[in-house]
């Protein structure tokens, strides 16, 4: 019913079809999807009930960082179904609340501890840019990712990519994720996949949850790459199951053939807001309305034009006001600002949308490290609380380094350039000599910068680097 | 905008009245608010509501974000079974 049939970029491999229960009954599902997005494309849309107010609730983020898709999976509760893979013969429930405890205990085999060189937090571009670097330089680093899947966001960019010089411009970011993703299995480099990094003590062991058990991994140095997560804003019903996060339509349509909706309004006319609102043309979706709360978009003029080619309206100086729908959003309400972004009483217009799509920012994912000590800013301009680095990406923690969006919100390229970076920053720390091709990336990346959209986060990175 | 209907937290159903309230009350910095309200402390610990309630919090001071103090993270970061802690024995 939610299958995308018809796709100009993509064409979907299926996996086999597998059966599991969700509330006793069964529900068809192909092997290789999440289990929300197995519920999802079979029509459910509800997958919990809230603890106090007893509101449905829904997946919102669909890559493992919200946690409002946590279900109970097996008898145990607090199970994120965004990132768990569908097996034969699960059983899936709905969670009521905080959920109760496991209806048996489960043992868990004995904890592993991994002695590492490096280790790395996330398989994004950054960390896989990293890892290729430190394997071609004869260091096999550890990659722990939560997904399913390597290649972090970079795997449901359908899009080509901009930045005339660079090697990548004009290719789509799915095939420069695949030759990355092929690059690090040829070097061999070793990874765990739906594995969850929960805790970093001392700047020296991180604890995940890997392969059902406890994995204590201490390493010298550690590259966190761990990206960003779609931020919430407040409006009434924000949390209503068909609010999604605009990257999360992403991963539903360009990874799992799945269509959000039928019609969407999109919340922000920046690259995100615009490019998903592209896409979601391109899977069959009607586009009712971008919505931007500045009196101007914020992405690019090229982006903007391919959706007014389709006759999608941009609203500018329009706000969301209300999501409205029993278990699932039936209608928006938008509505429009005045020049101190005031709400202008009698300019309130109802959408009949069953899916409203928040492209309204991202924010670090900043938490690990910040266990551990390291020093953190909060700057506007690159999205939240950002840790201080040097110009070689090392953090306040002489062995952790950075790169990709926890250093601040850019885009694959620069995330790229960030691993090579900080994987060459520890290799001339081991003694390897290295220097040259550090200063090439550090100067490739300020080139990158040196454009009219990269000035923003020039002037964020002055607040956060020191020398 | 009917404030109740606006959530911040969804983990423990907390909305944007329960936080305005809770900081007209005179509660002003980011870990009593935390206290008081419980919001970042459900198994997502706190990757939506923090950021919403440091702006709301920033408005109703007239402050800028990171001046009332900030949350402190603790592991674990995202929801895992406890029963891995409970194991005994350490392999190698």
């Amino acid at each position: 019913m939610r299958e995308i049939s018809k796709h100009p970029v993509l064409s979907f491999e299926r996996g086999k079809r597998i059966k599991f229960l969700f509330e006793g009954s069964p529900v068809t599902a192909y092997q290789g999807e999440t289990v929300a997005m197995a519920l999802y494309r079979n029509g459910i849309d509800v997958f919990s009930e809230s603890p106090k107010l007893h509101r449905p609730r829904g997946m919102f983020c669909a890559i493992g960082k919200c946690s409002s898709c946590m279900m109970r999976v097996n008898g145990v509760p607090n199970v994120r179904t965004c990132i768990l893979p569908v097996r034969e013969g699960m059983t899936v429930e709905r969670q009521k609340g905080l959920g109760e405890k496991p209806s048996k205990a489960v043992k868990y085999p004995p904890p592993v501890i991994r002695e590492e060189k490096v280790a790395i937090v996330g398989s994004g571009p950054a960390g896989l840019s990293a890892a290729i670097t430190l394997a071609e330089n004869g260091v096999a680093p550890l990659i722990i990712e939560q997904n399913p899947r390597l290649g972090g966001q970079l795997i449901k960019q359908t899009h080509k990519f901009f930045g005339s010089e660079r090697e990548n411009a004009g290719k789509r970011g799915i095939d420069i994720a695949s030759e990355m993703i092929e690059s690090v299995k040829k070097a061999g480099v070793e990874f765990y996949l739906n594995s969850t990094a929960f805790g970093f003590y001392e700047g020296k062991t991180l604890g995940v949850f890997a392969e059902n058990k406890l994995l204590k991994i201490r390493s010298k140095y550690f590259i966190f790459a761990t990206g960003a997560a779609e931020k919430m804003i407040p409006f009434e019903g924000n949390d209503l199951p068909g609010v999604f996060g605009a990257g999360a339509a992403q991963t539903m349509m360009n990874v799992y053939g799945i269509k959000p909706g039928e019609n969407v309004l999109m919340v922000g006319a920046g690259n995100v807001g615009l490019i998903v609102s592209y896409q979601m043309l391109q899977a069959g979706i009607n586009v009712k309305a971008v919505i931007e709360a500045a009196p101007k978009i914020g992405g690019y003029f090229v982006h903007a034009a391919k959706i007014r080619r389709f006759g999608v309206p941009i609203y500018t100086s329009t706000t969301i006001k209300k999501a409205i729908g029993e278990r699932r959003v039936e209608k928006a309400v938008i509505v429009s600002l005045n020049k101190k972004f005031e709400e202008i009483p009698g300019t309130e217009k109802a959408l009949d949308v069953d899916t409203i799509c928040l492209a309204t920012g991202l924010i670090p994912s900043v938490s690990l490290l910040a266990q551990s000590g390291v020093r953190m800013k909060y700057v506007s301009a690159l999205g939240g609380y950002v840790p201080l680095r040097n110009k070689y990406l090392r953090t306040s923690l002489p062995n952790v380094y950075v790169a990709g969006d926890i250093t601040g919100i850019e885009e694959a390229s620069t995330a790229i350039l960030e691993g090579e970076i900080a994987a060459y920053s520890i290799l001339s720390d081991m003694g390897k000599d290295v220097e040259k091709e550090l200063s090439d990336a550090i100067s490739e990346l300020s080139e990158l910068r040196s454009g009219p959209f990269g000035a923003k986060i020039v002037f964020g990175m002055k607040e956060v680097q020191y020398e | 905008m009917n404030e109740k209907n606006v959530i911040i937290c969804r983990c423990e159903d907390v909305t944007l009245r329960d936080v305005i309230d809770a900081i007209r009350s005179g509660i002003t910095d980011m870990e009593s608010l935390k206290r008081k309200l419980q919001f970042g402390t459900g198994p997502c610990q706190g990757k939506t509501c923090i950021p919403l309630v440091e702006k709301v919090l920033a408005r109703e001071l007239g402050k800028k974000i990171g001046e009332s103090g900030k949350i402190t993270s603790r592991p674990p970061e995202s929801p895992v079974p406890f029963g891995i802690f409970e194991s005994s024995g350490e392999e190698k």
